[in-house]
């Protein structure tokens, strides 16, 4: 006791290069924008007090509230589609591949979809803006070899197959992530408990439901949280593909926010976009934090 | 004991076994399905643009040329963006591996006052979206004439992937024996030698994660170094690929070939870091 007493003093000085830099790389900066969002600004000059005006305008804009229904898209091609497709295909893979085709198999068929999630964000839309691509797209001239002319179209730059392609992207881009977590989740359940489901008479899809939804309940938990809190921050993608466009059919609050912040210069009408979004995104990890240590207890 | 003839009713199937092969003609097609965008990027990156032309873009080569590749490696000066990359990204992995292990070490070993109120600090930082810290950066950097640096990319980049890190090993360093620490201390090390010398060596593990994950998360990070570095000679990988896309002289081929160019360090990456970062996505999900 004596010990721990005299030597847990001096580890502050640890932290403290670290907590300097933590002030003035995120404290800082995140209490100005805060600050920003209270006032007119240009970006230059003195910054004018507005009170809530810029958060009044926010929620008269429809701009804004078009950018969180393509969120709700978001949302939908990247938490809610690839949780589903993932867990089914990992209980396909370790419980039905991996018995009946070895593990190997298994882990190949995890790899390769997984291969689009080691794309930077940026490339991934690269990679999609020129397949589709109008004039001279590889989606469009494979829709022409086939002599379906009548189905090519300008896809990210039409109203409506816009916000579809880039959910369809999403989700290509987005499947690997919650796979890998759930297969690894299954790597820690008893195989006996299967194994007697079996003798009980248990379908496959029995212990998928019963079983394995049941047993990796905290990595679903996971994967739903971090993918939303990813669907709130898509910027790389719409900036490559669409720049949230045509008109603002793929527009969502983040890209909305640059271009408040670096095209329009209205600096505290961005400043208060991105603090809603930090609200939300704050309560969103608060819930995770109080689950996780309950489940700590 | 009665667990040997369970395992083998598992393993034999016990419909059919024409059903297995349906199941796995499906995956194959489904896989086929993620795996065509790659296939198109790479045949198209090696045609000329008349050969694009006129076979379409799911022929095979006819000649496998690297044109397209060589024009837009020397059209945005690719060696210099790639040295952009490793430069910022390598810088990011040791100084955050560093600050996650110095902070780790004060809240995780030395269980200072506060200490869970720094944690969440840390986590809650980590999850902030970037567009609440961007123009404060953008701003402060200006007036400091750090705008347009490499520093000031890999200053940002170091803290805030130390948020993660400080988080993940305080965790793994609160459940550190205590015997071995009390036995350091009582052989007279000081805090100094105790993190270097004890806690550095057991731990490395996981510090190679962290550096892995911090290498890759800052490679292929896109919005702030959008907006930091403007200057062409500055600029990363996923940055120089990212603003050509769309610009109108690009034809199909070099397009594919842009596309190409940014594939590939990732997929060495994956090939290299493949164990290590399997192993951290597995230890990272849960805790």
């Amino acid at each position: 006791m004596m010990l721990k007493r005299s030597t847990n003093s001096g580890y502050w000085w640890f932290l403290l290069p670290g907590l300097i830099l933590f002030v003035m790389v995120i404290a800082i900066p995140f209490l100005m924008n805060i600050g920003t969002s209270f006032t007119n600004w240009q970006g230059v000059g003195t910054p004018k007090w507005a009170g809530f005006d810029n958060y009044a305008r926010l929620f008269r804009d429809s701009t804004f509230w078009a950018s969180f229904r393509n969120n709700l898209a978001m949302l939908i091609a990247m938490t809610i589609v690839p949780t589903l497709l993932g867990l089914l295909l990992a209980a396909v893979l370790y419980d039905y591949i991996g018995n009946k085709f070895g593990s190997g198999t298994a882990s190949f068929f995890r790899a390769a979809f997984y291969l689009p999630q080691i794309l930077p964000v940026a490339i991934a839309g690269v990679v999609w803006a020129w397949i589709l691509h109008p004039n001279y797209g590889a989606l469009n001239g494979f829709l022409e070899t086939l002599g379906l002319e009548n189905l090519t179209r300008n896809w990210l730059g039409n109203r409506q197959t816009a916000l579809p392609s880039v959910m369809m992207i999403m989700v290509w881009f987005q499947l690997g992530y919650p796979l890998v977590i759930f297969m690894a989740g299954l790597q820690r359940i008893d195989p006996e408990i299967y194994e007697a489901a079996v003798l009980d008479g248990a379908s496959w899809f029995d212990r998928f439901r019963f079983i394995t939804i049941h047993l990796i309940r905290p990595e679903i938990f996971v994967v739903l949280l971090t993918t939303t809190i990813a669907s709130l921050k898509v910027f790389g993608q719409i900036y490559v593909l669409t720049r949230g466009g045509p008109g603002n059919a793929t527009l969502v609050p983040s890209y909305f926010a640059y271009q408040n912040f670096f095209e329009k210069a209205n600096v505290g009408y961005g400043a208060a976009i991105a603090t809603v979004m930090t609200l939300i995104i704050i309560v969103l990890t608060i819930i995770f934090i109080r689950r996780q240590s309950a489940e700590e207890l | 004991m009665t667990s040997l003839p369970i395992k083998s009713t598992l393993k034999k199937p016990h419909q059919a076994g024409f059903g297995r092969y349906l199941v796995l003609a499906a995956l194959i097609i489904a896989v086929l399905v993620v795996l065509l965008p790659f296939a198109i990027v790479v045949i198209n990156a090696f045609k000329t643009p008349t050969d694009y032309a006129s076979n379409g873009p799911l022929s095979w080569p006819s000649a496998w040329s690297i044109d397209g590749i060589v024009e837009f490696w020397q059209r945005v000066d690719y060696s210099q963006k790639l040295l952009n990359s490793l430069l910022i990204s390598a810088s990011v992995a040791v100084i955050g591996v560093l600050l996650s292990l110095l902070n780790a070490f004060a809240l995780g070993i030395g269980r200072i006052k506060g200490r869970v109120w720094l944690l969440i600090l840390f986590m809650v930082a980590n999850t902030l979206p970037q567009e609440s810290l961007v123009y404060p950066l953008y701003y402060l950097s200006k007036e400091f004439d750090l705008y347009n640096t490499r520093f000031v990319v890999i200053l940002i980049f170091s803290v805030i992937q130390s948020a993660f890190g400080t988080y993940l090993l305080s965790s793994v360093f609160s459940t550190f024996p205590k015997e071995m620490l009390e036995a350091a201390m009582l052989d007279g090390c000081n805090k100094l030698q105790l993190l270097f010398k004890i806690i550095v060596p057991v731990s490395r593990p996981t510090l190679s994660v962290l550096f892995t994950f911090f290498f890759i998360w800052t490679w292929n990070e896109f919005f702030l170094p959008l907006i930091l570095l403007i200057s062409n000679d500055r600029q990363t990988v996923p940055i120089a690929v990212g603003v050509l896309q769309g610009q109108r002289n690009m034809e199909a081929t070099l397009s594919s070939a842009s596309a190409l160019l940014g594939i590939l360090p990732c997929f060495i990456f994956f090939l290299i870091f493949q164990r290590t970062l399997t192993k951290g996505i597995a230890a990272g999900s849960v805790k």
